[in-house]
């Protein structure tokens, strides 16, 4: 079982309190990862990926397992205590105010 | 008693303001969307409860939601914007080219006469429609083919921030971008070509008179005059009278040419309001004093409207969506500022009440006239 955290205003668009879980098939990846989480979530579509591209959008940042994994190609399998669901898979709008 | 409804969209979440026909007592709701930047509401003419609302921010991009109920419960539709074949590219800052990227929704259209087909303008300009309420959206690419690659980006974006469908003509129909100028379809959005004879851009366009470049910052008219058209540029006021083929100045006497708003009385087509602002460095009204300016003979003689509005220490701008008209009589007026203030006149702009004070900064305001 995945655990993805979400960021605060997509937890209100997804509409869940608290942080996600679901199934997806070994070996999980970053993109497979996305992939389940946008099919479990529609209306997440384009807020995590570009349209099209399905590239990460500029301004988020993923992280896992303590460590930032955001510029890792999408194929890399994830590390195992997340693909375990040992630890969370988290997404996080990059910082910005005061 | 018929009733009125504001659509408010914040840099920080929409507000739902109603009041009775009286317009003296108004009710909020909101934040909706809190946290997001909404660029702009509007309802269906045909159907009023049915309300558009443009939701995004830097971080998560674009949303579309859709209300049936009013704004009391929201739907989130169809937000993919792909540009239509290879986007191509457009003039940046410097002159060099760019290629053009989607990023938010300025300004949605409801159709006049179809509950299901909306329009949407988008930052990098473009203009798209969808024909089932949102859930799909096709660029009507004849609109970039119109000079594109000579269209830059103003100070906000190069942002598509106005349509005006005709209710007379339904092939028609006007669009204005910021930095490229108007342009008008007489093919129901198939071509587009540019509408910008006239226009002056000293200071912006190495070639003033250019056909495409202008800072176009609104256009409005009345429905009963279709091919007269008022428009805010960047500097100057301007009208047509014939839907945009030759435009003159009407600048007149306002204390400033430059602003961001233009809108038409709901029962006097020459009657039209606008916000001059300081300059385009300066972004606050003349000496400090907010006031709205209303010409009752189609530009030229400009009357300042102070009644309730404040008239020292005011440092507010008034954006480009954020004014709107009722269509009670007398004729309600209504726009709100960087400051968070929204005001309204129930008398066609002789006074003013601030009915709210301290919201977010205010993108858009839209007003609804409902049965």
């Amino acid at each position: 079982m995945i655990r993805v955290i979400l960021p605060a205003h997509l937890r209100t668009l997804a509409n869940v309190r608290d942080e996600v879980r679901f199934e997806v098939a070994a070996p999980v990846t970053q993109s497979s990862l996305l992939d389940a989480l946008e099919n479990a979530y529609p209306v997440l579509r384009g807020t995590i990926r570009e349209q099209g591209t399905r590239r990460r959008r500029t301004l988020v940042r993923f992280f896992a397992n303590g460590e930032d994994v955001s510029h890792l190609a999408p194929e890399i399998p994830v590390a195992d205590e997340v693909a375990r669901g040992l630890e969370p898979f988290v997404i996080i709008g990059a910082m910005a105010g005061g | 008693m018929s009733g009125i409804r504001l659509l408010v969209g914040t840099r920080k979440g929409a507000f739902i303001f109603t009041a009775d026909g009286r317009r003296a007592d108004w009710k909020i709701s909101g934040p909706h969307f809190a946290g997001w930047e909404i660029y702009h509401l509007k309802g269906s003419p045909v159907d009023p409860n049915r309300l558009y609302a443009s939701q995004s921010t830097s971080w998560f991009g674009q949303l579309i939601q859709r209300s049936d109920d009013g704004g009391e419960t929201w739907q989130p539709l169809g937000k993919d914007f792909t540009y239509d074949g290879t986007p191509g590219t457009h003039q940046w800052y410097d002159g060099t080219q760019h290629p053009w990227e989607f990023k938010r929704v300025w300004h949605l259209e409801p159709s006049l006469t179809d509950r299901e087909t909306v329009y949407a303008g988008v930052e990098d300009a473009a203009l798209f429609r969808s024909n089932d309420g949102a859930q799909n959206w096709q660029e009507l690419p004849g609109l970039r083919a119109a000079k594109g690659k000579l269209w830059q980006p103003g100070a906000g974006g190069m942002c598509l921030h106005t349509i005006l469908l005709d209710p007379i003509d339904p092939a028609r129909i006007f669009v204005a971008i910021s930095a490229a100028g108007a342009f008008r379809s007489d093919d129901s959005g198939e071509t587009f070509r540019p509408i910008n004879r006239g226009l002056i851009s000293p200071y912006e366009l190495p070639d003033p008179t250019a056909e495409v470049g202008h800072c176009v910052h609104r256009l409005a008219r009345h429905p009963s005059k279709p091919d007269v058209l008022f428009m805010q540029k960047h500097w100057d006021v301007m009208r047509s009278d014939n839907g945009g083929d030759l435009w003159s100045e009407v600048s007149g006497d306002l204390p400033s040419d430059f602003g961001f708003p233009i809108d038409v009385h709901a029962h006097e087509p020459e009657t039209i309001y606008v916000v001059p602002i300081k300059s385009d460095s300066e972004h606050f009204p003349p000496e400090g004093k907010l006031r709205v300016y209303r010409s009752r003979t189609g530009g030229n003689q400009w009357e300042a409207l102070t009644k309730g509005l404040p008239q020292s220490n005011c440092y507010v701008n008034v954006l480009r969506d954020a004014m709107s008209v009722d269509t009670l009589d007398k004729c309600g007026i209504y726009f709100g500022t960087t400051g968070g203030q929204v005001y309204a006149s129930a008398d066609a702009g002789d006074s003013w009440n601030a009915i709210a004070r301290d919201l977010p900064a205010v993108l858009s305001v839209e007003a609804q006239t409902l049965p």
